[in-house]
C-alpha cells in the first residue's frame, strides 16, 4: 500500500537534484515517456476493449431487424422478454444468492484457514500448503461426475447448495493463501500488546487484526462472489430444474436455441454484467493494492 | 513455501508459552472446515476418478459395467485418434493464448504504471472485460461474430474476410476468432498480476541506472524483467492451466465445432461424460489429463527455475 503511493509522490522530489547535475533532464527516464507512446497504444487498446460492450448494449438497446449503428430509438423490448419469458429474473435471484453464500462462506472459512498458517507452526502445516498448491492443478471440470455423485448421494441435485458448497471448495484455496498473507503483513506485536491489555485471542483478532484486513477480504470476497457469479458447468451440471438454474447457464441456453435471439442474448449479457461491473467499480483501487500484497509476495 | 514458513517462524519461539493460553488443537481447528471442504470435494473426487478410470462405467448401459483394469488406457492410446486430435488442439490453444496474453499483459502493464492523466480510468476500462464470464465473452463475442449484423459483415464492407460467413463456423477462421475472443477477456487478467508486482519494484534503481545513462529499454531489460521474473513464472503457470482446464467459453463459444475443429481434451472429457454418458472413459481420460498437466508443471518449473535465486 506504501508502494502505491511512490508514482504519484516520486516526481516532485526527484527533479531538484538530477536537474542540476544533468541540466537537459528534469525528470528520471521511469517518468519521461513520451505521452503519445502511452495514450497511442492505450487508445487503441481500448478500443479493443470496448467495441465488445458498445455491440452489447447496442442490440440489447436497438429494436429487432434494425441495423442501425446507434440504440436509437430505444427499446427495453428485450429485457422484458429476458426478464420474464426466459426466466432471467429468477435466475437472477439465484445468482445472487449462490455469489453471496459462497462470498460468506469462503471469507469466513479461509480466514480461519489463513488465520492458522499465517500464526501458527503445526504439524501439518507443510502438507497442508501442499495441498492447496496442489488443488490448483485439479480441474473442476474434470470432477463433474464424482461431484454429481457425492451431490447425488447428499440429495443436494437441484438445491443451490450444492452449487454454493462446490464454488467454495474450489474458491478456498487462492483465497486462504491470500489471506494468510494479509495476516502476515499485520505485525505480531500488535496481538500480543491487545492480549497484554487483557484481551483473549479471539476478542485481539476482532479489534485489532480484522480492521487492518479490510482490503484483504475485500479482494478475496469480491473474487469469490464474481467467481461464482460467472462459473457455469457446476450449475449446468447439479442443476437441472429451471427455476433453480443461474444466470450463465440462462445464457447459454440462450445461445444453443435453435434460432438464437440476438437481441435477447445481449439483453441477458447485460443483466449478467451489470452486478459484477458494479463490484468491479467499487472495488478497483483494492483489488491491485490487495494482489501485490496478498498475492505475489507469498 | 520455504519463504513464507519462514515469515510465520520468527514469532513463534519466545512468543509460543504466552499465545499457548490458546490450546494446541487450535490451528487444527481453524484449518478443519477448509480442510474437511477440501478432503470431501476435492480429495475424494479425485481418488474416486482414479477408481472409475479402471471401471467400464455407463449408467446408460449398465449391463457392461464392471472391473476393466487398464482397457480404457488401451484404447485411449491405441485406438482414439479424437484423443491425439485434442491433445494437440490442447497444446496449440495454450501456448498461443497465455504467449499472447503475457506479450499484451505485459505491455499493457507496463503502460498504465506510468503516471498520466486519466489513468484510474484508463485502468478501470481496459480492465473491464476481466470480470466478465467466459459464456458472457462467447455471447459477446457471437454478436460480434454473427454474419448478417456483426461487426465482420461491417469489415466484410472494407473488404476484411468475406460477406455473410460467419467466422465461428469456418474451420479455417475459428482458431483465430476464438483466440481473439478468450485474449479480449485474458489479457487484462495477466496485466492486473503484472501490475501488482510491478508496484513494487523500487524506484531507487531506475534512478541509480538513469545516473548511469542506462537507456529506458535497458532498464527494462536489466531491472523491470528480473524483478517480474516470478511474477511471470508464476501466472503464466497459472494461466496455462486455467486455459487447458477451462471449457466454459469454448463450450458455449464454439460448442468444440466446426467438426471438433475447437475440441480441447477438457471439452472432450466433459462431452464424453456429460453426453456420452460414458464414465469409465471419461475419468481415464482426466487421469491422462492430470498426469500431462502435472508432468509439464513439474518441468515448467524446473526449467525455468523457479524463485531460484533471491531477488
Amino acid at each position: 500500500m506504501i508502494t502505491k503511493e511512490a508514482p504519484a509522490a516520486a516526481p516532485a522530489p526527484t527533479p531538484v537534484a538530477p536537474a542540476a547535475a544533468r541540466p537537459g533532464k528534469k525528470r528520471p527516464a521511469w517518468d519521461e515517456v513520451p505521452r503519445w507512446q502511452i495514450y497511442l497504444p492505450l487508445g487503441i487498446y481500448l478500443v479493443f476493449t470496448l467495441i465488445p460492450f458498445y455491440w452489447i448494449l447496442l442490440f440489447a438497446l436497438r429494436p429487432t431487424g434494425s441495423t442501425s449503428l446507434v440504440p436509437w430509438p430505444m427499446t427495453t423490448e428485450h429485457f422484458e422478454k429476458v426478464w420474464t419469458d426466459r426466466g432471467f429474473g429468477t435466475y437472477f435471484t439465484n445468482s445472487v444468492y449462490v455469489g453471496l453464500a459462497t462470498l460468506v462462506m469462503t471469507t469466513l472459512v479461509a480466514l480461519a484457514g489463513g488465520y492458522a498458517l499465517a500464526r501458527f507452526d503445526f504439524r501439518i502445516k507443510r502438507g497442508f500448503m501442499l495441498a492447496l498448491l496442489c488443488s490448483q492443478f485439479v480441474p473442476g471440470a474434470l470432477l463433474l461426475v464424482p461431484l454429481f455423485e457425492i451431490f447425488a448421494g447428499l440429495q443436494m441435485i437441484n438445491s443451490l447448495g450444492s452449487v454454493i458448497i462446490a464454488e467454495t471448495v474450489f474458491q478456498l484455496p487462492l483465497s486462504i493463501i491470500l489471506i494468510s498473507n494479509f495476516i502476515k503483513n499485520v505485525p505480531y506485536s500488535l496481538e500480543e500488546a491487545a492480549w497484554v491489555d487483557g484481551c483473549g485471542r479471539f476478542r485481539a483478532f476482532r479489534i485489532v487484526v480484522l480492521p487492518l484486513l479490510r482490503p484483504g477480504l475485500i479482494a478475496v470476497g469480491s473474487f469469490a462472489f464474481v467467481h461464482s457469479w460467472n462459473h457455469f458447468l457446476f450449475a449446468l451440471m447439479f442443476l437441472n430444474n429451471q427455476s433453480k438454474q443461474t444466470i450463465p447457464v440462462g445464457l447459454n441456453s440462450l445461445m444453443s436455441a435453435d434460432s438464437v435471439d440476438l437481441g435477447a442474448l445481449a439483453a441477458g449479457g447485460i443483466v449478467a454484467a451489470v452486478p459484477v461491473v458494479i463490484v468491479f467499480a467499487f472495488i478497483q483501487k483494492w483489488l491491485i493494492t490487495g494482489f501485490s500484497a496478498g498475492a505475489v509476495k507469498g | 513455501m520455504a519463504q513464507a514458513a519462514a515469515v510465520a517462524k520468527p514469532p513463534a519461539p519466545p512468543r509460543r508459552r504466552r499465545a499457548s493460553a490458546t490450546p494446541r488443537r487450535l490451528p487444527y481447528l481453524l484449518i478443519g472446515p477448509a480442510a474437511l471442504l477440501m478432503l470431501g470435494f476435492i480429495a475424494y473426487p479425485v481418488i474416486s476418478v482414479f477408481y472409475y478410470s479402471l471401471q467400464e462405467y455407463n449408467p446408460t448401459k449398465p449391463w457392461r459395467n464392471g472391473f476393466a483394469g487398464f482397457d480404457n488406457f488401451v484404447k485411449i492410446f491405441t485406438e482414439d485418434p479424437v484423443f491425439w486430435d485434442t491433445l494437440v488442439f490442447s497444446a496449440k490453444w495454450v501456448f498461443v493464448e497465455v504467449g499472447l496474453q503475457l506479450l499484451f499483459g505485459l505491455a499493457l502493464a507496463l503502460i498504465v504504471n506510468q503516471t498520466f492523466v486519466g489513468r484510474g480510468v484508463g485502468r478501470a476500462m481496459v480492465f473491464s472485460p476481466w470480470a466478465v464470464s467466459g459464456v458472457l465473452t462467447s455471447a459477446i463475442w457471437v454478436l460480434l461474430y454473427n454474419s448478417q449484423t456483426g461487426v465482420t459483415r461491417y469489415l466484410a464492407d472494407m473488404g476484411i474476410g468475406s460477406y455473410g460467413t460467419s467466422w465461428l463456423s469456418d474451420t479455417s477462421t475459428v482458431f483465430s476468432a476464438a483466440v481473439v475472443a478468450d485474449l479480449w477477456r485474458g489479457v487484462p487478467f495477466f496485466a492486473i498480476l503484472i501490475l501488482a508486482d510491478l508496484q513494487s519494484v523500487s524506484k531507487d534503481l531506475y534512478e541509480a541506472a538513469e545516473v548511469d545513462g542506462a537507456s529506458r529499454l535497458k532498464q527494462f531489460w536489466h531491472i523491470t524483467l528480473p524483478h517480474l521474473k516470478d511474477a511471470i513464472i508464476l501466472s503464466t503457470l497459472l494461466r496455462a492451466v486455467w486455459e487447458f482446464n477451462n471449457v466454459d467459453l469454448l463450450y458455449t463459444l464454439t460448442g468444440g465445432g466446426p467438426a471438433g475443429e475447437t475440441t480441447t481434451l477438457p471439452l472432450y472429457i466433459a462431452n464424453t461424460s456429460v453426453d456420452a454418458h460414458d464414465f469409465g472413459y471419461a475419468s481415464a481420460l482426466t487421469t491422462v489429463a492430470f498426469v500431462i498437466l502435472l508432468f509439464c508443471s513439474i518441468v515448467y518449473l524446473r526449467l525455468s527455475k523457479f524463485g531460484g535465486e533471491n531477488k
